[in-house]
């Protein structure tokens, strides 16, 4: 595959959907106002496991602007054949977690919704429940496959017998907890039912899919279901799917036969949209004397709920990143009364490289090889496991310039010595890494008479960019200037598009957007340029092209460096520096890359000191569930931060040259920042988050 | 929301008229609105004296400051003579929320701030301060953040203001209007323990309105500092926090002020430590055995044991500073850390 | 009950109004001004910031009766004109020049806060003062580099503007 010559894209182009933003005009789905709208509030279940007897749905109905009360007993019924039983809302009396959705008020104003939901009287029957994730749970099974499709286990050599004989064994447990997604825009959906069929304005990573998902739900067939979603605020995995307030707001607005808005409120959110399963993670790695790895074991035990399985890979970055004869990765799951985990950035790389990248660090410092040379040294030739070669691999690359950007020749291993005042010092690094992605997807090319372009995609921009730069692709591809490309997406009524997940967007809908406007261009050429008033399409269908890519092993690599200082007193880390240097092909747009690997970063920062989803033992629910409990990164946690990335040329990728970067600021951060708390303290936190409570002992 | 009645009062006496039975005064609502939001707070009167003109602060014929209850923080962390006098005060105030919190708080709310723990702020768990005799989930189950002084078997909450740190280590006096007439409440001991009456926060009676708050002339308190532990760098409740003054002359302190922040239902004042340190070299030595005095009485729960040791580092760590360092301003911690 | 609000330079009204309603909620739901966003409704994520009689507030924590007769400013009111290349105030021009901008949810907010900052600080503010000044403004997206970078520039050209001005004569 060859990339096409492109002057737009790699360009630093502002966003051109930052005016709207900036000004306040960029509409989100529930700042749209249907004629006649009601507002829809749940009523979420406060008890973890067992049966709703009943629900008092008179004494909210006398409610001042009150419409109706839906629970199972009144709802309309729905048809989740084969999707995900998490839709089924309403359907039974089951409750499988604490804050699943039991009822749902409908009322004139948002107020009076809210007032009745919190009032309505609902009667359980409750069983006991089971909410702990723990080693050893009789509970643990092996999924038939892990997200999204790979295999559970992996097996090579005989990693016992390398463990046994190694020269140096690393047998290390760490564990991360339940992380919630929390993007900036709370969940919402406004529903309109009519002649036509069903029409939501939803807040989503993908309209196709929304569409596909709801379609069968109500019995409709596909064209009758149209999904808009202009501007989304932020997702991170947790709007890729449909959750259920998308099927209780149609529910609702079907019920009523009115216009109904929904949104998710922040604290309902913890229980409703996905969260990143808690993880407890066994890595032994085996050495000879040089650091040479012999065997490399992953054993990660996770949870799903009991309504649905969703077994994160969290071993699966295992499987590549480091050469060993002998290697194992095992994924465990137990299903408990809690709510079902989804996708949240970088699902199994986050937390799975964590654990790895830490190993690693405790593995140089008990060989006395730095952690870059360990790295370094164990560098594969070809994808370990499969035996695939690599489309390219620059892991080694991104560590060397990391180095020398970031200072770290000279640096003493010795942990615990580099005191600054009060303040213990110390630097980290691990490496990062997430396979590339592409998926079929379709698009429009039009010329239009008065010499402008449309490009048409069912694609999203949740923040990334993607907007910008599909029109950037398309500008180019159509050999235009950017001002005569407009570039329509976010609506389920243009060409069907893979969702913004996967850190697949911008491969999936740019391929279907450069061979769309190639087709255009064929046509037009065969004109002689001649658009006629009508104006001229082009179509593409990627599906053939993506099935057939010659199947290498491809990932996006980096490296984060950081440091960290820790108070004496206090026990308090925060992070100095931080620097990720990433290998990710042909970056397309400096500005909103940038800006998108700094923020994953940014993420990992938050996930190694502060994020944590507490789940309370008694109710079953994640205690934290509001941004005053559950600490995100604020700009004071974040000082000297900078993301750069290495020429990368790798035509096999797609007519970009491109590979994802929406995940790969998350992964190895954590680990980076645990490693430099390790070399500031001599305190290894094997447990995330870094707070202080787990180093005020350890510093004084 | 629960409906309730609106009135809008404009002066002292039209708020108190109107502060009756199960009524709420509204002041710039940062606390109140949420919890009304929440379901925890349920007033059947919303009382707004947010255009009660108590929103001044003036120097007292002794020397201290009388500020009025309606003050907003961000005004109260500038004033020169906050900063000049008192910048312990002002230190907390900015240490507390964000600029736009502090756009909208006011003195008395801040006082009157109700506890942060998890079960009193989700009505769908029992709560022994929210609903009395409902049980305390905390004790067995989360309570990172919450108390290891002064508990009870009720309740464990701690009072999250930082504002009131300060100004129980000053020994502030609230002032309070009622319809039985005025009265004065020296802090500490205007927010009061939980013991087996959690759902009282402070002194309070029904109807009392704070009016202002006393501060008394403390020259050595210009030399004062607050020193603020948190999990996040910025906008985040305290895990611990020292407020202390330090009068030292010929290297033994001739007085001082201690309190401490999120260890207690109430902002704590270090009486066994001051009662150390008074006449005592100021030395770190001396510092920790005050801490120690003072931490004896500590009774920490299984996760938040890590309190204990975090107090008594962050106090003799302030301590230290005001004996070593000369310009201490309203700046507050500038450190790399804080 | 009847609210009189002075929106953007505007004196609105708005009728049947709850007094628990948000100032928040009756910008958005009753007057049409969806710019003020509302991500928490607790006051801990800054995204509904507008100002309130001259100050940077929570919308979502003002009671609608706090707010009668008070005048409010929301984002939708910092750009001088239609055009949206022209009239914009300087801090949204930076935000967007400097890739502050991500998803877009925080961006409404952050801009009042930071205009707040800037119009209130003479000089150019140090870093740590910026991140100090937006911390009750999360965004999840960006990582926060480029908006202290927008704040930073917005602020330089609006000294430069003032500077400008002095010198210009009369």
């Amino acid at each position: 595959m060859t990339t096409v010559a492109m002057p737009n894209v790699g360009s630093a182009l502002d966003r051109v959907d930052a005016l709207e933003k900036v000004t306040g005009r960029a509409r989100y789905a529930y700042e749209n106002f249907p004629a006649d709208l009601a507002y829809a509030v749940p009523v979420q279940a406060t008890i973890a496991k067992g049966e709703i007897s009943a629900v008092d749905v008179d004494a909210v109905l006398q409610l001042p602007g009150v419409i109706a009360a839906i629970w199972h007993a009144n709802a309309p019924r729905l048809a989740p054949r084969n999707g995900d039983p998490e839709l089924a809302v309403l359907q039974s009396s089951r409750v499988a977690y604490r804050g699943q959705y039991v009822a749902v008020v409908v009322a004139e104003t948002l107020e009076s919704a809210s007032e009745a939901a919190r009032v309505l009287r609902v009667r359980y029957d409750a069983d006991e429940h089971d909410v702990e994730l723990r080693p050893g749970h009789p509970g643990l099974y092996r999924p038939d496959h892990v997200n999204p499709y790979f295999p559970t286990d992996t097996e090579q050599g005989d990693p016992d017998a390398a463990l046994a004989a190694a020269r140096v064994v690393v047998d290390a447990t760490y564990s991360t907890p339940a992380e919630h997604n929390n993007p900036m825009e709370p969940h919402a959906t406004v529903a309109v039912w009519d002649a036509e069929g069903l029409t939501v304005y939803d807040s989503t990573q993908g309209a196709s899919n929304i569409r596909d998902t709801l379609a069968p739900l109500f019995g409709l067939p596909p064209g009758s279901v149209r999904v808009i979603s202009p501007h989304v605020g932020g997702g991170f995995g947790a709007k890729a799917r449909a959750h259920p307030h998308v099927a209780l707001a149609a529910l609702a607005a079907k019920q009523v036969g009115r216009p109904v808005k929904l949104a998710v409120t922040r604290q309902q959110m913890f229980a409703v949209t996905g969260y990143r399963t808690p993880t407890i993670q066994r890595v032994r790695l085996g050495a000879d004397a040089d650091g040479r790895l012999t065997a490399i074991v992953h054993e990660a035990i996770e949870q799903s709920s009991t309504v649905s399985e969703f077994a994160e890979q969290t071993a699966v970055p295992t499987r590549m990143m480091y050469a060993a004869p002998n290697r194992r990765t095992t994924h465990r799951l137990v299903r408990l009364d809690v709510p079902t985990p989804s996708w949240m950035r970088a699902p199994g790389e986050a937390p799975g490289m964590y654990a790895l990248e830490s190993a690693m660090d405790e593995l140089a410092i008990a060989c006395r090889i730095d952690p870059i040379e360990l790295r370094i040294r164990n560098e594969p030739d070809v994808d370990p496991e499969s035996g695939r070669p690599f489309s390219s691999r620059n892991l080694v690359a991104c560590l060397r310039e990391g180095a020398r950007r970031f200072g770290w020749a000279g640096r003493d291993p010795e942990p615990g010595i580099r005191r600054e005042g009060g303040l213990l010092v110390g630097t980290g690094v691990a490496a990062s890494v997430f396979p590339v992605y592409r998926m079929p997807s379709q698009a429009t090319a039009r010329a239009e008479p008065d010499g402008g372009f449309t490009v048409r995609i069912a694609a999203a921009d949740i923040g990334t960019g993607a907007r910008t730069v599909l029109t950037q692709i398309a500008a180019d591809a159509l050999d235009a200037p950017m001002d005569r490309v407009r570039v329509e997406i976010g609506d389920s009524a243009l060409p069907p598009a893979w969702v913004a997940g996967g850190s697949a967007g911008t491969a999936s809908w740019g391929t279907a957007v450069v061979r769309a406007c190639e087709a255009l261009m064929d046509v037009l050429h065969g004109r002689a340029g001649d658009v006629p008033p009508e104006g001229l399409e082009a179509s593409a269908d990627t599906t053939q092209e993506v099935r057939a890519q010659r199947r290498f092993a491809q990932h996006a690599f980096g490296a984060q460096f950081a440091e960290v200082a820790v108070d004496m007193d206090t026990g308090e880390a925060r992070v100095r520096r931080l620097l990720g240097v990433f290998a990710a092909g042909r970056i397309l747009n400096p500005k909103t890359a940038r800006s998108q690997l700094i923020g994953g970063m940014t993420m990992g920062l938050s996930m190694a000191l502060l994020e944590e989803s507490v789940m309370d033992q008694e109710f079953g629910d994640y205690l934290n569930h509001d941004f005053a409990q559950y600490h995100i990164a604020a700009s004071a946690d974040v000082r000297d931060i900078d993301a750069v990335w290495i020429e990368e040329d790798d035509p096999g990728l797609n007519p970009m040259g491109s590979k994802g970067i929406g995940e790969i600021g998350i992964v190895g951060t954590a680990a980076a920042i645990a490693n430099a708390v390790h070399h500031a303290t001599g305190v290894r936190v094997r447990d995330l988050p870094i707070r202080l409570d787990k180093l005020v002992h350890g510093v004084i | 929301m629960r409906p309730f009645a609106y009135q809008r009062a404009t002066d002292v006496p039209s708020a108190v008229a109107a502060g009756t039975g199960q009524a709420m005064y509204l002041g710039g609502g940062t606390n109140l609105v949420d919890l009304m939001r929440l379901g925890v707070a349920t007033p059947e009167v919303l009382v707004d004296v947010t255009r009660v003109p108590f929103d001044t602060i003036e120097e007292t014929p002794g020397g201290g400051l009388l500020i009025g209850a309606g003050v907003r923080n961000s005004d109260l962390a500038a004033h020169p003579l906050v900063l000049r006098n008192y910048p312990m005060l002002a230190q907390a105030v900015v240490a507390g929320g964000s600029g736009q919190i502090r756009n909208m708080a006011t003195v008395a709310g801040n006082l009157l701030q109700r506890t942060r723990c998890s079960y009193f702020q989700d009505i769908t768990k029992p709560c022994n301060k929210r609903v009395p005799g409902s049980g305390c989930p905390a004790r067995e189950g989360d309570h990172r953040n919450l108390a290891i002084l002064g508990h009870s078997e009720a309740c464990v909450a701690t009072h999250p203001s930082d504002m009131a740190v300060p100004l129980a280590a000053l020994g502030a006096v609230v002032n309070v209007e009622s319809s039985g007439g005025p009265r004065a409440i020296p802090m500490p001991g205007f927010h009061r323990l939980p013991g087996d009456a959690p759902e009282r926060d402070t002194l309070l009676r029904p109807g009392d309105l704070v009016t202002a708050v006393e501060l008394p002339a403390l020259p050595f308190a210009a030399r004062s500092r607050y020193r603020k532990v948190r999990d996040r760098a910025s906008f985040a409740f305290a895990v611990v926090s020292v407020a202390a003054a330090l009068d030292v002359a010929d290297g033994v302190v001739r007085d001082c002020r201690i309190a401490l922040g999120g260890v207690a239902h109430v902002p704590w004042r270090a009486e066994r430590a001051e009662a150390a340190l008074r006449g005592a070299p100021a030395t770190a030595e001396e510092f920790a055995r005050a801490a120690e005095a003072e931490l004896a009485q500590a009774s920490p729960l299984p996760r938040n044991a890590f309190k204990v040791p975090l107090a008594r580092n962050v106090l003799v760590r302030t301590l230290l500073d005001l004996t070593a360092r000369e310009d201490l301003t309203a700046a507050g911690d500038t450190g790399e850390t804080s | 009950m009847r609210v009189h609000i002075d929106v953007n330079g505007e004196r609105l009204a708005a009728d049947d109004v709850w007094e628990g309603e948000s100032l928040l909620y009756v910008l958005r739901e009753r007057l049409g001004l969806p710019g003020a966003k509302n991500a928490c409704e607790q006051g801990e994520c800054g995204s509904c910031t507008v100002y309130l009689d001259g100050l940077p507030v929570c919308a979502c924590l003002v009671a609608a009766g706090q707010a009668e007769g008070r005048e409010v400013v929301t984002v939708e009111g910092l750009a001088s004109g239609d055009d949206l290349d022209q009239g914009l105030d300087e801090v949204q021009r930076a935000f967007v020049e400097a890739g502050a901008v991500q998803c877009g949810f925080c961006t409404p907010g952050l801009i009042v806060q930071a205009h707040s900052l800037i119009e209130s600080t003479p000089q150019v503010p140090e870093d740590a003062d910026i991140r100090e000044a937006l911390a009750g403004n999360l965004c999840r997206c960006t990582g926060y580099e480029k908006i202290i970078d927008a704040v930073r520039l917005a602020a330089t050209r609006k000294a430069q503007n003032k500077a400008a001005q002095k010198k210009a004569p009369r």
